[in-house]
């Protein structure tokens, strides 16, 4: 078993090293085209610095921005999966690997004694969320490195039913109008939209981790997905925060019931080195990840 | 959008000269410092390890690796900037007691930091945010390095630098405020895109 545990480790570890260090695909692509719309030399200061940052990192295989943030990871566990008894131990041991290896920078502070833990594990860090996956043998797992630039605009509120979704919206864009340009715009938005606080940050956050244009899967849910985005590209906040054409990479809404006396909305930003990666782990150890094609682990 | 060439020590009415929108080229010595080394300062009054009267910090906590084959140095292998809107609170205090010419961060600062780049003739310059192997690329050497133990992140890293940008003057020394400029436009364009958006929901939703 330890010999199988230590494979494990690696492969946690390697995948881990290279999210810090390459885009996934579809915000690669995303990245091209934004660029491609903006014509103002104050955006092209941006994107050109972009665009030779993230060539450098992949040839120097360096992380493309220095905070590779903390770590967390989403693990959506098939419950027939061998590894389920190894797996929490067999992240943190991955991290303190990564952050050697890679390296990454040292971004776990205690809190209460405020010191830097040096390797990237704490007190719940890495943290981990765990899903279930009925009569399913594989773990999937997404990985976020939250910088702190990215995590500042983030917050929740339980608003009043009668203040709508116009109240929805006024908290969002209020966040990102103020916190927003300062967060490495274009920025992927994530709002979740629940009955609770806490429910409505974490499905903000799980919005996120999803494909950069996919819909929400409420007809209503998605048109306002797309309105917003419209809507937020028309302030012309651009990327670096100082004008330009579009300042999105998209809009994903997540939604649970909510009670009928709140309406709570959640956001999260993730700036433009939207660093997700996605890898599935089969019982032989074999993998795929579909965020990163052609990947070497 | 003009583009200087400065060197430390830098002289202040080379700064008075530069407006925001300019571009800036530095060469000579960078020292990141964030808000830790603010905190030590300019609340807990505790005196810099280095001068830096007509030099250049830097908000960031780079990634650095000791050196294989210099024993006690330090390589960069990742330095962006962080957000600067975090030094706000004593940046003010900052620039006055060190005497600084330069501060290189991301996004935008405020009232107080503006008011004190006029007084005493300093600029806050941006670098793309994120673009941390970029940056690390401008730097030649890590000089030294000072209050490590605040962790790897808030230590001042003291970097020769050449040619180091190009960086987006955000803050003049006339009281210029690009970020602040902008915002008020922001502000404006979301109130209407707010409106036209709650119409739309109203009629859709139906609700």
């Amino acid at each position: 078993m330890n010999d199988v545990k230590e494979k494990l480790v690696d492969l946690l570890a390697q995948f881990t090293r290279l999210s810090s260090i390459r885009l996934p695909d579809d915000v690669l692509r995303k990245l091209h085209e934004l660029s491609g719309s903006e014509t103002s030399e104050r955006a092209r200061f941006f994107y050109d610095a972009m665009l030779a940052d993230l060539d450098m990192a992949s040839s120097l295989m360096r992380p493309c921005c220095q905070d590779t943030g903390i770590i967390q990871y989403f693990v959506e566990a098939g419950s027939k999966s061998p590894y389920l008894d190894l797996l929490e131990d067999a992240l943190r041991q991955a991290v303190v690997l990564a952050t050697d290896r890679t390296p990454l920078r040292h971004n776990c502070v205690e809190v209460f004694d405020e010191k830097n833990t040096g390797d990237n594990t704490g007190t719940r860090i890495p943290w981990i969320d765990w899903q279930v996956i009925p009569d399913n043998q594989d773990l999937s797992i997404y990985i976020y490195l939250a910088g702190g630039g990215c995590s500042l605009p983030g917050a929740s509120k339980v608003l009043m039913p009668l203040e709508g979704y116009e109240g929805v919206l006024r908290f969002v864009f209020d966040q990102v109008t103020s916190y927003g340009i300062n967060a490495c715009p274009p920025l992927l938005l994530g709002i979740g939209i629940a009955g609770s606080a806490e429910v409505a940050a974490k499905l903000s956050k799980k919005a996120l981790l999803r494909p950069i244009g996919s819909a929400n899967g409420n007809e209503r849910g998605h048109a306002l997905e797309v309105k917003i985005e419209e809507a937020v590209n028309a302030i012309g906040i651009g990327p670096g925060g100082t004008g330009g054409a579009k300042s999105l990479l998209g809009v994903h809404v997540e939604q649970a019931g909510r009670h009928p006396a709140t309406l709570a909305v959640g956001l999260s930003t993730a700036c433009w080195a939207h660093r997700r990666a996605h890898i599935i782990i089969h019982p032989d150890l074999s993998w795929e990840m579909p965020t990163h094609q052609g990947a070497q682990l | 959008m003009s583009i200087h060439h400065l060197k430390t020590p830098i002289k202040e009415e080379e700064i008075r000269r530069i407006r925001t929108g300019d571009l800036i080229f530095l060469s000579g010595t960078l020292v990141t410092a964030r808000d830790d080394v603010h905190l030590r300062l300019v609340k807990q009054q505790d005196s810099l390890p280095i001068d830096l009267r007509d030099g250049a910090i830097f908000h960031a906590g780079p990634i650095m690796a000791a050196s294989k084959d210099r024993p006690g140095r330090y390589e960069v292998i990742s330095i962006g900037p962080t957000t600067s809107m975090r030094m706000e609170r004593y940046e003010k205090e900052f620039i006055e007691q060190t005497g600084l010419r330069l501060i290189v961060g991301k996004g935008g600062m405020g009232r107080r930091t503006e008011e004190a780049c006029a007084a005493h003739g300093c600029l806050h310059a941006v670098f793309p945010g994120g673009c941390a192997v970029l940056a690390a690329s401008l730097v030649r050497e890590v000089r030294e390095v000072h209050w490590l133990e605040l962790g790897m992140p808030e230590a001042m890293w003291v970097m020769e630098v050449e040619n180091f940008g190009p960086l987006l003057v955000s803050i003049d020394a006339q009281g210029n405020n690009l970020f602040e400029q902008q915002k008020a436009i922001y502000n404006e364009k979301k109130e209407a895109e707010l409106r036209a958006l709650n119409a739309y929901i109203g009629e859709a939703f139906r609700i």
